[in-house]
């Protein structure tokens, strides 16, 4: 019995030629890719459905309206059939997805002038010019010199999933998201809402990994700041 | 006075990370780009400073809860119309030659 419950290392799997679950999420979304490059009808209306709902929250970080965006969306799937021949597995589907969306989606944004590229004049400023997010919260001098000013309380909070069952707690943190300087807003809307990683949001939306932490700290300072009222029991 | 001693004391034991410090690299923490010794100091004021647990785990419930938004609700138009382009593509393939000829997974 003793043996059933033995941790096997996963390479012991592999020696034996078991496919382990990572294999096997590979294996599937080669699977996939292979059944888009063969024209799969029911295969696309799968994927389309899983992650255009992801494109078009990125979509509209980048473009000025919800239409164009949506626009931005359609573009991408075409972009899509038309490179998924070359598509070589270097990065996951879904990263290689992002990066064709922010390619069209920089195009759109600049003709309706509502992106500035990274490194260009006027991309250093995300509208966070003046003194940092936390200088409120800590006493700015004297003895207590950057202590709390209001200690942070517990929240009492149930999960995420709860929390976000108030339509109104809901709506606060889409609003905190669409308010964010653009840059954040992206960064943001693939590291949390996406879970893309770290390196991956350099490669697509091509800043460096010091430039990513700040905006991704920016945003979720005050994405917090929106949650706190609807978790401490004062709003629900 | 004696206040003031506390919050000395309580900096030393806690690494020399004040609080303000902790709440400006908090994200550098749970991003994991902290070297070893760094990541040791944060978590001594951490395990010593009930304020700053509080506030990490209120980030941690952050990115928890964006995590689980909903995905943003796609008109059936647009799937209507994408799959209709989709078809049209298809078609385009198969008069060049089947997809799957044309197009060789790499």
């Amino acid at each position: 019995m003793s043996l059933f419950l033995w941790p096997w290392p996963s390479s012991l799997f592999v020696a034996l030629g078991v496919p382990t679950l990572h294999d096997t999420i590979q294996l599937d979304e080669a699977g996939m890719v292979q059944a888009l490059q063969r024209g799969d009808e029911s295969v696309f209306s799968a994927v389309m459905e899983e992650y255009s709902g992801s494109l078009l929250r990125l979509a509209m970080s980048f473009v000025p309206s919800r239409a164009v965006a949506e626009e931005v969306v359609q573009e991408t799937w075409m972009g899509v059939l038309e490179g998924i021949g070359r598509f070589e597995g270097r990065s996951s589907f879904k990263t290689w997805l992002f990066r064709i969306l922010t390619n069209r989606a920089k195009t759109r944004g600049i003709r309706e002038k509502r992106y500035v590229p990274f490194g260009l004049p006027g991309s250093d400023s995300d509208g966070d010019d003046g003194p940092s997010l936390e200088d409120s919260l800590f006493v700015p001098e004297g003895s207590g010199e950057g202590h709390w000013a209001d200690p942070p309380q517990g929240w009492e909070a149930d999960t995420p999933e709860r929390a976000l069952l108030s339509k109104e707690c809901r709506l606060a943190i889409e609003e905190a998201i669409s308010g964010l300087p653009d840059n954040q807003r992206q960064v943001i809307t693939l590291r949390d809402v996406e879970g893309v990683s770290a390196e991956e949001i350099c490669n697509i939306l091509s800043i460096s990994e010091t430039n990513q932490r700040v905006l991704l700290h920016r945003a979720r300072t005050k994405v917090r700041r929106v949650l706190d009222p609807y978790v401490r029991g004062g709003k629900k | 006075m004696e206040k003031n001693f506390k919050q000395q004391l309580m900096g030393y034991m806690a690494g020399n990370f004040t609080c303000k410090e902790v709440a400006q690299l908090i994200t550098e923490y749970l991003e994991g780009s902290f070297s070893l010794s760094q990541r040791v100091r944060f978590q001594m004021h951490i395990g010593l400073c009930l304020a700053c647990r509080n506030y990490l785990r209120q980030m941690k419930y952050t990115v928890a809860t964006l995590g689980q938004l909903p995905a943003e609700p796609v008109p059936p138009e647009v799937k209507e119309a994408l799959m209709n382009r989709f078809r049209t593509w298809k078609k385009e393939q198969s008069s060049q030659g089947s997809p799957a000829d044309s197009q060789k997974p790499s």
